[in-house]
């Protein structure tokens, strides 16, 4: 980061900041088009039931209903973000797999008359034995959710790389830990809408959706249509972390709707529905064992999960094979076994979470080593070090890792957190703790299987060239691409930041591009838009030269001025150099894209992990237990993470606090909660409780210095992987404070108060 | 308040609100909300909806300089009464110096809490020009935000203050 750039590396003010400020953002749900229809979706009371009938003519006969669709009206074709699970219709078809599944849809021409009309819509359903644990349902005899599905498993894998039997043979220490993850939404503040009107053939979908990209390719798919037929943009988005990935059945139900009845129409989630819809983090069981030297060398290590699915598939694929794939970056050691079934079960599908797939793991994991140190009489943050992955490495499951400061984090995380002075000697009901994590940055490939690029930018300098408009399918969900892209495109070309526009995320005006999930645009649409911005540089200097009377690669461009570099006195601005382009050769544009190269090795699943650059990260923090209630209270929260060169300093630290922010959430209160009829009983931001002004600790974000080779300007991720290390460290720092390990995701008070209890009996029994 | 039925005796209220400084009569069943009224009546979509059931605080505005969840409230309850409005916060393009302070402090990332938050920020600058890290807190404990860590939001609040 020695190097001096003009606009990357500065904490610029966002670019979408004032109309942020000012109320002018419009998300989805603000928009409003003439003639436009309230559409919302019926869904299944039973977790389980065979559709017999639907009744929709009463509903029908009431005034101001425009349209009501089931799975008759609706192609049946099946779709899902994992072509390797399709598994999923518009609607319901035979039967319903969890109370919230989508049985129909209707359009009127307000909220009270639709909310009426769905109360009127008439199903018959014969209720079948439903299965809600995934242990359960993996029995012989178990309700058969999916045919396809032999004892409700959706995906197994078994991977094993060296002898892990034979580590654990030479080991001078084995342990085996066991620990629950639990069910947590990613609850951004604004629910999922969409909207949706046709001209002719075509149709438009405004969607509050993290990748344009994705969701225009399945309604094509579903609707047997031309991709160049199908529009998706967005507008300002409001939070997504994951549940805006995969398609919601909104969006489906928003074009079918507005194509029978002519009009746009927009459908919405309330709250309640985007705890059944929003495809929230898997809850994972989870056994670990690792063979140890005395000096806790790892030699081996064995992770047996079960993973609980919901219903249908969508990213559950992915999320399995992230859950056990990416601990092999995180620490070097040469024999693992990596056992996953993911089991289908009768309550809402599960997908990716910020961290996807990877934050109980790395909790199970990092408990579990704790655990091991404790035994072995070694320092939590010493043993880490003994066995952090160093840079330019490969990982036993084909992973190159090229840069990687995680020795530096663990070592800065350490001072700046006063660990040794703490550590041990914090008085009764105090603990300090610490956590690693990291993620990719960006996924080596695309969720189906294609050739496309992964990214294109395209810059038009407008014709007087006092601004550039930058052209991305990047999605701005609230993390700061809009931002960081324009900063990148600004120093690629030698202009300022403060004369970028954007346009993104829009299939027809912008350029393509996967989207915001895999923390994967700063480096992979960063990577398009410093080609883009090369591209023009490269004009400007070349007609520059010419008028300079100068050869081009005598010239150099910053700030927006063109000057000689022997001599930078003499200059142009950039604005009448590309002026005169414009005049002599038509519109200066500028494209860029990219590809990543081939990753990953030859072993089934070899592909989900793979990525061109590895962040990581090191979190400690402190907790305060009142030992008479079992509350915790987080004193302080320690980060140093290395995510290469950094483009919006401010930007990434606000990265850090948010999802450790999040992990603090569920690691201490955040847990939806189901009945035995597998009807939701919490879904509601009062009784899911997410942490407040008051719950937040003061944070210290830091950095580890690193340039990846892989990437542009040597940028990683920051978004995910920072909240992969925040379960494991908060955890530890409980144990610490209490001196007992709790083993379940949530860390609650109550689980905190019995354990307390439950150690002071013990302690009475033995004195 | 003036009432209209309809034909199926359903009563609609003449109702008289000003907002942002400007006075506003409508014609709203008893039904709707605060924030419906803004959104759907007056186009004010600044005012956002999370929850609808008073959890998140998206949708706060200030009722004659007092933060409410809009959600919350039913517009004929509003009557006669002095509403803000995210919208009336900024005069003519330029934000006021708490919303310049949560531009500079980078404490807006999704945004979509970022209306209520101004508005229950603004309103605890008011009446405590002077507030400590804990006031600034409990003020905005109401507004939830799912992608800050409340961490600059709290930073742009404290520093808009020392401004003042």
């Amino acid at each position: 980061m020695s190097e001096n750039y003009a606009v990357i590396g500065k904490s610029v003010p966002r670019i979408d900041a004032f109309d942020k400020l000012t109320g002018r953002a419009k998300y989805t749900g603000d928009l409003k088009f003439p003639n436009m229809l309230v559409g919302k979706l019926l869904t299944s009371p039973y977790a389980h039931a065979r559709i017999l009938s639907i009744d929709t003519s009463e509903a029908e006969k009431l005034p101001g209903v425009k349209a009501i669709i089931t799975h008759k009206d609706v192609p049946s074709m099946k779709y899902g973000l994992s072509p390797a699970r399709w598994d999923e219709t518009i609607f319901c078809i035979d039967k319903v797999r969890f109370y919230g599944d989508k049985v129909a849809a209707v359009a009127a021409i307000d909220e009270e008359t639709v909310q009426k009309a769905l109360k009127l819509i008439k199903v018959d359903y014969e209720v079948l034995p439903a299965v809600f644990d995934p242990f359960e349902a993996m029995k012989e005899g178990a309700p058969q959710i999916f045919e396809e599905y032999p004892r409700n498993i959706n995906t197994e894998i078994h991977h094993h790389f060296g002898d892990v039997e034979k580590a654990f043979k030479e080991a001078y220490y084995v342990r085996t830990d066991r620990f629950e993850g639990q069910r947590t939404y990613q609850c951004p503040i604004e629910p999922h809408a969409s909207i949706a009107f046709w001209s002719g053939k075509r149709v438009t979908v405004y969607s509050a959706i993290q990748s344009v990209h994705y969701l225009q390719h399945y309604l094509a798919r579903v609707f047997d249509m031309k991709e160049g037929d199908v529009r998706v943009l967005k507008t300002h988005i409001g939070g997504g972390f994951g549940g805006k990935l995969d398609p919601s059945g909104l969006d489906f139900a928003a074009v079918a709707l507005s194509q029978k009845t002519g009009r746009p129409v927009k459908m919405f989630f309330d709250r309640e529905d985007m705890f059944f819809n929003g495809r929230g983090r898997h809850p994972i069981t989870m056994e670990v064992t690792s063979g140890v030297t005395k000096e806790g060398k790892l030699l081996g290590v064995h992770c047996n999960f079960v993973m609980e699915g919901g219903a249908y598939t969508g990213l559950g694929v992915a999320s399995a094979y992230y859950a056990g794939s990416l601990l092999t970056v995180l620490y070097d050691f040469e024999n693992y076994k990596f056992d996953m079934l993911r089991a289908v079960t009768n309550l809402p599908p599960n997908g990716a979470q910020r961290g996807h797939g990877q934050p109980q793991p790395r909790y199970a994991f990092e408990s579990h080593l704790d655990n091991i140190a404790k035994e072995l009489g070694i320092d939590p943050i010493e043993i880490r070090l003994i066995n952090a992955r160093r840079p330019g490495t490969v990982t036993l499951n084909g992973y190159n890792v090229d840069s990687y400061g995680l020795v530096e984090a663990l070592e800065k995380a350490r001072d700046i957190s006063g660990w040794q002075e703490k550590k041990g000697k914090l008085p009764s009901g105090r603990g300090i703790g610490v956590g690693n994590g990291g993620f990719v940055s960006g996924a080596g490939y695309a969720i189906y299987r294609t050739d496309l690029p992964h990214s294109v930018a395209v810059i038009k300098v407008t014709d007087d060239g006092t601004s550039a408009i930058l052209y991305v399918g990047a999605v701005e969900i609230g993390q700061g691409s809009d931002t960081v892209l324009c900063q990148m495109a600004a120093e690629a070309m030698g202009y300022r930041y403060e004369d970028m526009k954007i346009v993104a995320a829009d299939t027809d005006l912008a350029a393509h591009d996967f989207g915001a999930y895999a923390s994967r645009q700063t480096l992979m649409s960063g990577w398009a838009v410093k080609r883009a911005g090369g591209e023009v540089k490269k004009f400007i200097l070349e007609t520059a030269a010419d008028l300079m009377k100068v050869n081009p690669e005598e010239l150099d461009c910053r700030d927006g001025i063109v000057f000689v570099k022997a001599n930078p006195e003499v200059t142009k601005t950039f604005a009448e150099v590309a002026r005169t382009y414009f005049v002599n050769g038509g519109q200066l544009i500028g494209r860029g894209f990219y590809k990543p190269p081939k990753l990953g090795g030859p072993h089934k699943g070899s592909a989900v992990g793979t990525s061109p650059a590895y962040s990581c990260a090191t979190q400690v923090s402190e907790v305060e237990i009142d030992e008479e209630t079992g509350e915790v209270k987080v004193l302080g929260a320690w980060d140093v993470h290395d995510c290469g060169m950094v483009i919006n300093p401010a930007l990434l630290h606000g990265q850090v606090h948010g999802a450790f922010y999040m992990g603090m959430g569920e690691t201490i209160w955040e847990e939806v909660l189901f009945d035995k009829n597998g009807k939701l009983l919490n879904g509601n931001l009062a009784e899911y409780r997410l942490p407040t002004a008051l719950d937040m600790p003061p944070v210290t974000s830091e950095l580890v210095d690193t340039v990846d080779p892989n990437a542009p300007w040597g940028v990683k991720e920051v978004g995910e992987g920072a909240t992969t290390p925040t379960l494991g460290c908060i955890s530890n720092a409980i144990f610490d404070a209490i001196g007992v390990q709790i083993k379940s995701l949530p860390i609650s008070y109550e689980k905190i108060w019995h354990a307390l209890k439950e150690k002071k009996e013990k302690e009475k029994s033995e004195s | 308040m003036q009432a209209i039925e309809d034909k199926n005796g359903v009563k609609r209220f003449v109702i008289t609100l000003n907002v942002n400084g400007d006075s506003y009569t409508k014609v709203v069943k008893a039904n709707m909300t605060l924030a419906n009224f803004l959104r759907d009546e007056l186009d004010l979509t600044g005012t956002k909806k999370g929850c609808e059931l008073g959890d998140c605080g998206a949708c706060t505005v200030l009722l004659d300089g007092k933060p409410i969840d809009s959600c919350m409230m039913l517009a004929v309850y509003a009557d006669g009464r002095k509403i803000t409005t995210i919208e009336g916060v900024a005069q003519n393009e330029k934000m006021d110096k708490l919303q310049e302070s949560f531009a500079e402090n980078a404490a807006v990332q999704c945004g979509y809490c970022t209306p209520g938050m101004v508005l229950s920020a603004k309103a605890l600058l008011t009446s405590n020009p002077h507030p400590t890290e804990l006031d600034v807190r409990e003020a905005i404990a109401g507004n939830l935000c799912r992608c800050t860590g409340y961490v600059n939001i709290v930073k742009a609040v404290l520093a808009a203050a020392d401004e003042a």
